[in-house]
């Protein structure tokens, strides 16, 4: 169910055209908008994680990683402590401007973004020292599709920080919830990377 | 339904929920096998999950945030349906901003006329019904003197106060229903609900309307 706003003055009043759409439970389209992406966007992730466990356990069942590859799980760990460390400084980040620390936003958001970065740096590095391709197997498929394609989604975010970094540099953002949505939505959108990350880490690295 | 993923708050939260679970997940498979962390992973998804669908159930209890006025004026909310135009109702708010400068948000949530009408979001006759109700009882309301608007609300009348605290500084609230053997809302336990949930004066009015339209 959905719910409307009539104010009692317009009642009345004539109006034309179709009927004014109603918002739910006040969630501002913005954040509506980001929520259903991440829907589409576990979907994705769904399908490389089905293509992931099938090859890990009809295909190759005896061991994983195959002989003779080997994955680099401690230069992983390290990386997934960055990465999460970024959601802290973000929400950190949220917090301040809740609480109109702008300075706070601002180191937030620099920190998310480096943290990020350093995440991003690190696996291409790892990339270019794993020792094997995409070519190699299925099994070297399906580790460069999964991580690639986590990749490219901290990727994504951070561009998303790289605008809102920009605009708290030039005095955007309030308080008011309405006047962060700038912060919020990339926010919401870094934790599910950070989310993802860790499934991803477990599932290929760990388990 | 409850969106148990509104903000950011809400999705660092559920970070920390991953972040937990994938933690003792890595530790438990480290520690003996692979496959002891996968079963675990299994039991913590299914928990998760099961708890997703009560939180999005409105099943679980939670603090409803509320929104603090601060300018001296004495604020109302008032939750009504059917009852809405009740004269004990109207009573009551008399009662409550008797020689207050007070302001009055009437809201009623929009119920749908039958469960089809529910899951096929078929709403613009419920919000009709739930719209005239409420602009006959904002002219009783002004009537007595006392400046009131009013919104239409979810239908579950435990979201449309949450929702109507969160734009709205109320000081107390009105909560009025039909006579217990016939009011769904005490059958769900609204009332119960909101006193649980919201740190505010709840007061509970219950309408006859087949008696006042006999004394009538």
């Amino acid at each position: 169910m959905e719910s409307a706003t009539v104010a009692l003055d317009h009642a009345h009043e004539e109006h034309h055209g179709p009927p004014e759409a109603h918002q739910s439970s006040r969630i501002d389209r913005q954040t509506l908008g980001i929520l259903l992406f991440i829907v589409s966007e576990v979907m994705l992730f769904g399908a490389f994680f089905a293509a992931y466990f099938f090859l890990r356990v009809v295909v190759d069942p005896p061991s994983w990683p195959p002989h003779p590859y080997e994955l680099p799980v401690t230069v992983a760990l390290v990386n997934t402590c960055i990465l999460v460390s970024s959601s802290f400084t973000i929400h950190y980040a949220l917090e301040s401007i809740r609480k109109g620390n702008r300075a706070g936003l601002k180191l937030g958001l620099v920190l998310t973004w480096l943290l990020g970065a350093t995440f991003l740096f690190i696996q291409v590095n790892e990339y270019v020292h794993l020792g094997f391709s995409a070519r190699d197997l299925g099994f070297g498929s399906i580790f460069y599709s999964l991580t690639g394609l986590h990749g490219a989604h901290v990727f994504v975010g951070l561009v998303l920080l790289s605008f809102a970094s920009i605009r708290a540099f030039r005095g955007h953002f309030g308080p008011e919830a309405k006047d962060h949505l700038g912060v919020e939505v990339p926010g919401i959108y870094w934790h599910f990377v950070d989310v993802m990350w860790i499934v991803v880490f477990l599932t290929v690295y760990v388990l | 339904m409850h969106n148990p993923l509104r903000s950011e708050s809400d999705a660092f939260r559920w970070f920390i929920v991953v972040l937990a679970g994938g933690t003792s997940v890595g530790v438990l498979a480290a520690l003996t096998r692979p496959l002891v962390g996968v079963v675990w992973a299994a039991l913590l998804i299914g928990f998760g999950a099961g708890f997703a669908y009560r939180a999005a159930r409105g099943a679980l209890l939670r603090d409803v945030a509320v929104t603090r006025g601060g300018d001296g004026r004495f604020r109302l909310l008032v939750v009504a349906n059917e009852t809405v135009q009740g004269e004990a109702l109207l009573s009551e708010i008399r009662e409550r901003c008797r020689d207050r400068r007070a302001e009055v948000l009437v809201v009623t949530p929009a119920l749908p006329t039958s469960r089809a009408a529910h899951w096929a979001s078929d709403v613009d006759e419920a919000i009709e019904l739930a719209r005239q109700r409420m602009e006959l009882s904002l002219i009783a309301i002004g009537e007595l003197g006392l400046k009131a608007r009013g919104e239409i609300g979810d239908s579950d009348p435990n979201l449309a106060i949450e929702d109507a605290l969160r734009v709205f500084a109320a000081d107390e609230i009105v909560i009025s229903t039909h006579p217990p053997e016939r009011s769904r809302w005490l059958e769900r336990g609204v009332v119960d609900r909101a006193h649980e949930q919201i740190d505010l004066p709840i007061t509970h009015v219950v309408v006859d309307l087949s008696a006042e339209h006999a004394i009538r």
